[in-house]
């Protein structure tokens, strides 16, 4: 450990710029699924576990588009458009019986949603790791010390795309707006005409849609899995719990700090600690909150 | 305790005594029958009667299992080399060694399953609702990533566990003989507590926390020795579980959460939670379910386990004793005063 930190730190202080990049890279992925998951949460008090099953479904769609021969790029909105449609179908069957139900149900009907979906990808697809070659050039910086895969760059504006798009879509189209509505006072919006059950399942296809755009760039710059998911629906609680729910900047900005932790944590501890990185970070979030509430908790005796 | 009770009982003994003899081929599975029961009753104290839904009570499983593999091996030899080797060293131990290790192993696992539940209690209980589901599903996904990086207790490769010293059908009904000690144990614990002022005091958490809180009820404690009674149980059965299976490793055996950690709850919701049978009959229909479609739909087993946990919670979410008290009250001792029904008013 101590020569890992040495080896950051002393030696060759250059490989923090990888790290950071890295970090970069990885946490613009989080932050989509996280963010998908923020609006699930806000707007229809639903904890979706399946967070993470839905952006690897997205990858494996867009893995079958690359076995076609279909350009990742073009794959994106494809991938984005099935996974829409994929959320509608899920949101008629089962989340719109656990929306009014305590919140632990929706918690397990998405869970047993999970299990199902990586099963089915797994039968599908094999249990291997995939990957998609886009066969895109890798420049070097800092004589060689640092490689940037133009995939990368690539991956991160998509994502940022993706995100404004998403943002000025919720704050200036009438949709958005209704979806911001419902999320304050259903009752109310109901009273003003808003379809509120076409509202949910709208933010619900618009969340795996989301997802799916985040499994696509998981795949160009990562690897798929049918198992990961579960790590990715993991790691999207902790950043939303740790940044508020309603809080849309922290939720990004906790997206890039997660990734960066967990390449640190990587490169620091060993590899094999990355998961724990994510779980620890909530369990030290929902310690660090009830000691902060604990202030105004007294009992008297 | 009436007579239909007793005949019951005396029935599921009789069962549980024949079963093994008439079926030897089955002793495993009915062992595993004994500890889903006694998953779903002890996951039924928080989640069922106190309204605390933990998806992390595996965690205590894995935690005995770990505990009691430490002290058997630790009390006649060198942990670190032990593990080191890969169970390619296999130190012999005599009877008496094996069965005092066990033993000590067994209450060992379930008091140092205990004493995390009450540290981990501390911080946990301040959580409420999801929030409390969540942080006990993050507290056993990190247990067992952090139990797989430790070296001293095998790490990601896992320890394999002493030899039973006997024979293969002495040995199988030997430990389906524990589980089903421990089954019973737990259960006849939880049906004198629930009768108890505990029982009604964890009801009144469940019920409204803050109103048990201002009533006098010392809520934080209350908790605690709920969750201490199940994960006492989880532990002692978690080192009786390691042993029966004999190789032990953090990700699959010892801190399954995406296998046993939600099929306790699947069972207990299944069974109906909140009862005291609904989770014995939640678990022996689950786990028919499962070794049937584990026989007979190979490959799509998993895909049926996810269809049915989706099917039992999002359109038969009161279970099978809920759906039965609610149609059939009086059978269990509930009066419907039916002058205040709508029932009443349509005639």
């Amino acid at each position: 450990m101590l020569d890992n930190l040495m080896l950051l730190f002393v030696w060759a202080p250059v490989m923090n710029v990888q790290m950071i990049l890295e970090g970069i890279f990885i946490g613009a992925v989080f932050a989509l699924g996280a963010y998908g998951l923020a609006l699930v949460w806000g707007v229809m008090n639903v904890k979706n576990l399946a967070q993470g099953d839905f952006i690897i479904m997205g990858g494996y769609l867009a893995f079958s588009c690359h076995q076609l021969g279909i350009h990742p790029l073009i794959a994106l909105p494809i991938v984005m458009i099935a996974m829409f449609m994929y959320g509608w179908v899920v949101y008629l069957t089962i989340i719109k019986r656990v929306i009014d139900q305590d919140m632990f149900v929706s918690l397990l009907a998405t869970f047993g949603l999970s299990l199902l979906m990586q099963q089915v990808m797994n039968l599908i697809y094999g249990p291997e790791v995939q990957i998609i070659d886009s066969h895109m050039p890798i420049y070097d910086a800092f004589d060689g010390f640092v490689t940037i895969p133009s995939v990368k760059i690539l991956s991160l504006c998509l994502a940022a795309s993706l995100a404004l798009l998403v943002v000025l879509f919720m704050k200036k189209s009438r949709t958005g707006q209704a979806i911001r509505a419902t999320a304050q006072d259903p009752r109310a919006a109901r009273v003003m005409g808003i379809d509120t059950n076409r509202i949910y399942a709208f933010t619900f296809a618009l969340n795996a849609s989301i997802c799916g755009a985040a499994g696509v760039l998981v795949s160009i710059i990562w690897v798929i899995q049918p198992f990961y998911g579960i790590v990715y629906s993991v790691r999207s609680f902790a950043i939303v719990t740790a940044a508020g729910l309603g809080n849309l900047p922290a939720v990004i900005g906790t997206g890039f700090g997660l990734g960066l932790i967990e390449q640190y944590t990587g490169i620091i501890l060993g590899a094999e600690y990355q998961v724990a990185a994510a779980v620890v970070l909530l369990l030290a979030v929902l310690i660090w909150r009830q000691i902060q509430m604990r202030r105004n908790r007294q009992v008297v005796r | 305790m009436n007579t239909n009770t007793t005949l019951l009982y005396i029935a599921i003994a009789f069962a549980a005594i024949a079963g093994p003899i008439f079926l030897p081929a089955y002793t495993q599975q009915f062992a595993v029958l004994w500890v889903m029961i006694l998953m779903a009753s002890t996951w039924d104290i928080l989640g069922g009667q106190m309204g605390y839904n933990s998806l992390g009570n595996i965690t205590f499983f894995g935690a005995g299992m770990y505990i009691s593999a430490i002290i058997q091996i630790a009390m006649f030899y060198d942990v670190a080399e032990y593990t080191a080797s890969f169970g390619a060293i296999k130190p012999e131990f005599t009877d008496q060694q094996y069965f005092t290790g066990l033993f000590l192993g067994i209450i060992g696992g379930g008091l140092g399953a205990l004493i995390l539940s009450m540290l981990f209690g501390l911080f946990m209980f301040g959580l409420r609702g999801p929030y409390f589901a969540i942080g006990t599903l993050g507290l056993a996904v990190a247990a067992g990533q952090l139990t797989g990086t430790i070296d001293y207790i095998g790490g990601g490769a896992g320890i394999s566990m002493p030899f039973f010293p006997g024979d293969i059908e002495v040995r199988s009904m030997f430990f389906y003989g524990l589980c089903f000690v421990f089954a019973a144990l737990a259960h006849f614990l939880l049906r004198w507590i629930y009768s108890t002022q505990f029982g009604l005091a964890i009801n009144a958490i469940r019920d409204d926390e803050d109103k048990a809180e201002a009533m006098g009820i010392p809520t934080l404690i209350y908790k605690q020795i709920g969750w201490g009674i199940a994960a006492f149980f989880l532990g002692c059965i978690g080192a009786v579980f390691g042993n029966m299976v004999g190789f032990i490793e953090p990700v699959e055996v010892a801190f399954p959460t995406a296998t046993f950690g939600i099929f306790m709850v699947a069972m207990a919701l299944l069974g109906g939670k909140g009862t005291l049978w609904g989770p014995v009959l939640g678990a022996f229909l689950f786990h028919l379910i499962k070794e049937t479609t584990w026989t007979y739909l190979l490959g799509w087993q998993w895909v049926a386990l996810g269809l049915i946990l989706i099917i039992n919670i999002v359109y038969f979410q009161q279970g099978i004793m809920g759906w039965l008290q609610t149609k059939y009250p009086e059978m269990f001792g509930i009066i419907v005063d039916k002058s205040n029904t709508s029932d009443a008013e349509a005639k």
